[in-house]
């Protein structure tokens, strides 16, 4: 349990940092994926379609 | 240690991405162009006998075939738009840079939790998140082609993250749970879009042909798990990698 707690210890990645890197990916996706901002939506319509995002 | 979570995502994904532009470019948008044509009125689904559309000529048809139907079914959509495509291949990559950070997010939560991740587990990450983002939410919206009849786009919207991240947290409680007393809610919460159902038109009115609009699907889908296969083993190898 010790040996298992220790090297688990050594790989851990701070939640914070978890936190901001999945923020920026959450932001990332609505932007590209599902805001309905007239430019985006017309910049990004072919990959919106392909990738199954609801469009239009 | 956070340049580390976004250099393995960023590389990842814009690898990811740029594997699925180059696929939905030449499985897909030739799809979705014919589809357009419908969409615009240049080609008409069960045109009648006689009924020429001669603006359609120059675009689609071969006069070596008989007029209407045959000769639509088949048109020619090669060439590249590069203002058109070169954005389609940008946003492809930010969509799939995004999914990674998400991705190794939840990678990295897996750790903290005592969950080894190899380079080899990317290939399940990868079909995992293929399953939570396109084909959960496929089950209850397929992957439009344009011009199809649709519900309204906040509702639709909103069934779709709801069911991504249902479908998300469904998949983490079956990876990591230890009994049924994660597995009997993850099968709840899998399935709960769709008993709820996802919003759909009133009316089904639509001018594009079935045919298209399944062989779109079924290729959205395709480029999908592949793209995400692809985004799984780069992501979990590359931060495997820069742990050592």
């Amino acid at each position: 349990m010790t040996t298992l707690s220790r090297a688990s210890a050594a790989v851990s990645t701070s939640l914070r940092d978890i936190f901001i890197v999945a923020a920026i990916g959450a932001v990332l996706v609505f932007t590209a994926g599902l805001a309905q901002s007239e430019t985006l939506h017309d910049a990004a319509h072919d990959v919106r379609h392909a990738t199954g995002f609801p469009c239009h | 240690m956070l340049s580390r979570l976004l250099s393995s995502a960023l590389i990842a994904g814009a690898a990811a991405g740029l594997i699925a532009a180059l696929l939905q470019l030449g499985f897909v948008q030739p799809v979705l162009l014919h589809a357009e044509l419908y969409e615009g009125g240049e080609l008409t689904h069960f045109a009648a006998p006689g009924d020429h559309h001669h603006d359609a000529a120059d675009i689609a048809h071969d006069h070596d075939h008989a007029e209407g139907a045959a000769a639509a079914a088949h048109p020619d959509m090669g060439g590249l738009d590069l203002s058109r495509d070169g954005l389609s291949v940008l946003f492809s990559i930010l969509v799939y840079a995004g999914y990674a950070l998400l991705l190794v997010a939840a990678i990295a939560l897996a750790e903290n939790r005592g969950h080894a991740v190899t380079a080899r587990q990317g290939l399940l990450w990868g079909v995992a998140g293929f399953v939570a983002v396109q084909l959960a939410p496929a089950f209850g919206l397929a992957p439009e082609l344009p011009g199809m009849a649709a519900a309204d786009i906040t509702q639709r919207e909103i069934w779709w993250l709801a069911t991504v991240a249902l479908s998300a947290v469904a998949l983490w409680l079956i990876a990591f749970g230890k009994s049924w007393a994660a597995w009997a809610p993850a099968i709840v919460l899998a399935a709960l879009p769709h008993l709820v159902g996802a919003p759909h038109p009133a009316e089904l009115t639509g001018p594009t042909p079935p045919e298209l609009a399944a062989q779109f699907a079924g290729r959205a889908l395709g480029v999908g798990l592949v793209a995400w296969v692809a985004l799984g083993l780069l992501t979990t190898t590359l931060w495997s990698r820069g742990r050592a």
